[in-house]
């Protein structure tokens, strides 16, 4: 075990996991996160709590997790390379570790440019893939960035990173991928599939590599709430194409709503007989009550429990 | 080269409102290229500053329209020193490294700037000009088919591309390719994709930040 969290456990059993995500709120309560805490516990494995998605500011992704602990949801946390350099990120982590946060999501991150604070300077001193390495050295080599050895305990992290399985030129986001792998990637979270075909296509190219014995692959479920989501993400966010079978499928129904939860369950469903694919993680932007009936109807209730919690 | 554009005129008029007699220094180099600061542009700034203080009243504007070969070494600002004599203010249409040359050689001049130094970089169509480099000190053009991760890649990644391109465009800016596709595809042409899976340990930002201002010293070329 590297981390020992749950999420890790799950997944070392073989369980087909379920995470679900978490955006914190744009002010200083943390009674939204938790609320959603208590309707996603049960229903999910783990749930990943944003850093400042979109580059929007939020409040930060480690105290939202420790109220989502303390609520006995199992928190992802997110860093994202924009926001800060490599010794704020450590000093971060270290503290994270320190609350009981195991799970770490590694992320190049938004640019500030496309958020709400458009003037901010990028940090960027690492990418995604540096930050993993980094992370990955405090944890096996008990070792700073910089090579300085830690005084005492090392923060051990569970590894996540994310990928666009969509993303074109196929060969160059595998050769990303792989690096991402060996730079210390032990999960990768993928960004929403609505196109099961280009997923699947995907898929067989991690095959091919090897990657799916060496990292577990959790494709990114977004149920649409309404036909203009669906053309609003198709054209506007970068990376996402929603086939136009699907769109059409949003603009037919009579309650689009019901008909989201729909394509979100038969996708789950898709996805559980790909070869390789050892969970799902669903991504309800901003309407996560959603996600037990989700959970639910993909027939992934009751979720699984670990011994020591079986017992209880 | 360096490329620069002009700063606002009222911003300039503005400034030199205290003034009487003003200098107004151009160079012949990399802003002289750019259209911002040879002598052309010195010789249109100076008559539009006279006209501009005759139009508005107040004292009389007497401007001394000069351009240097390099605004950026002294022996070039030496030979302005009779000239500049009883001259109050200049603005320089030099870079900002030649505003501050102008302002080291001559103290008693006060010196205003004439341009927004913008980038490193250089025209691509007429009128256009693209940031190129951005002076990182230890170039590593070498892995990247020579076109530059950390100018054109707007998160200025040096392991490959973030999971937004679409259609080969940059998720930041559509209005630029993805520096990293553009990176793969000459790799590939040269048959050197395997570049893209070494990983590019994290840059070491004193050689771009210094320690303030950065220094070069070549003992073979003091002699
Ligand atoms: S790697 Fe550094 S020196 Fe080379 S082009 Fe890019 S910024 Fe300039
Ligand atoms: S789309 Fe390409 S150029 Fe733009 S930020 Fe991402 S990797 Fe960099």
């Amino acid at each position: 075990m590297k981390s020992g969290s749950r999420l890790e456990r799950l997944l070392s059993q073989g369980e087909f996991v379920v995470t679900a995500e978490i955006g914190p709120p744009k002010h200083a309560s943390a009674e939204p996160l938790i609320r959603k805490a208590r309707l996603l516990k049960g229903y999910v494995d783990a749930a990943n709590v944003t850093d400042c998605q979109t580059a929007v500011v939020r409040m930060a992704s480690i105290p939202a997790a420790v109220h989502l602990l303390r609520e006995g949801v199992e928190p992802v946390i997110q860093m994202t390379c924009r926001d800060r350099n490599r010794i704020a990120i450590q000093a971060d982590l270290l503290g994270a570790y320190s609350l009981g946060i195991r799970n770490l999501l590694c992320l190049t991150g938004d640019h500030p440019a496309v958020g709400d604070h458009p003037e901010a300077k990028g940090v960027f001193d690492l990418d995604a893939v540096q930050l993993l390495d980094m992370v990955r050295r405090l944890r096996d080599e008990k070792v700073f960035q910089s090579g300085v050895p830690l005084k005492g305990p090392e923060p051990r992290f569970f590894l996540g990173a994310a990928e666009n399985p969509c993303g074109a030129p196929v060969e160059l986001r595998i050769m990303r991928l792989a690096k991402k792998v060996e730079a210390g990637a032990d999960f990768i979270q993928t960004q929403c599939v609505f196109d099961l075909e280009c997923f699947s296509r995907w898929m067989e190219s991690v095959r091919e590599e090897g990657l799916d014995r060496r990292v577990y692959i959790l494709a990114g479920v977004t149920p649409l709430k309404s036909a203009r989501m669906a053309q609003y993400m198709h054209e506007n966010v970068p990376g996402i194409s929603i086939p136009e079978e699907i769109r059409e499928r949003m603009a037919k129904a009579s309650d689009s709503q019901e008909e989201g939860i729909a394509i979100a369950v038969e996708t789950i469903q898709a996805l559980k007989r790909i070869p390789g694919v050892a969970g799902v993680h669903i991504m309800a932007i901003a309407w996560e009550e959603v996600v037990p009936e989700i959970v639910r109807r993909a027939g992934l209730f009751p979720r699984p429990q670990l011994p020591e919690e079986t017992d209880r | 080269m360096i490329v620069a554009k002009p700063k606002p005129f009222p911003f300039l008029t503005e400034q030199l409102r205290p003034y009487r007699k003003v200098a107004v220094v151009g160079c012949e180099t990399c802003v002289a290229v750019c259209l911002a600061g040879g002598e052309r542009e010195v010789r249109r700034l100076a008559q539009a500053l006279e006209l501009e203080r005759r139009v508005r009243g107040g004292v009389e504007l007497l401007t001394l329209p000069l351009t240097v070969k390099r605004q950026c070494e002294y022996e070039y600002l030496e030979p302005l020193r009779e000239t500049l004599k009883g001259v109050e203010a200049a603005v320089s249409l030099g870079c900002g490294v030649g505003v501050q040359y102008l302002a080291a050689a001559f103290p008693e001049l006060w010196v205003v700037p004439g341009l927004d130094t913008l980038m490193a970089g250089g025209p691509t169509a007429l009128g256009v000009w693209e940031e190129y480099c951005r002076l990182c000190g230890e170039c590593l053009l070498h892995l990247t088919g020579g076109i530059c991760p950390l100018t054109r890649c707007a998160k200025g990644l040096l392991n490959g591309p973030c999971g937004g391109a679409s259609e080969g465009r940059c998720e930041v800016n559509p209005e630029v390719p993805c520096a990293w596709i553009l990176i793969y595809e000459r790799l590939r042409r040269f048959g050197k994709e395997e570049l893209l899976r070494h990983l590019t340990p994290p840059k070491n930002w004193q050689l771009a930040q210094g320690r303030g201002p950065r220094k070069l010293v070549r003992e073979e070329v003091r002699g």
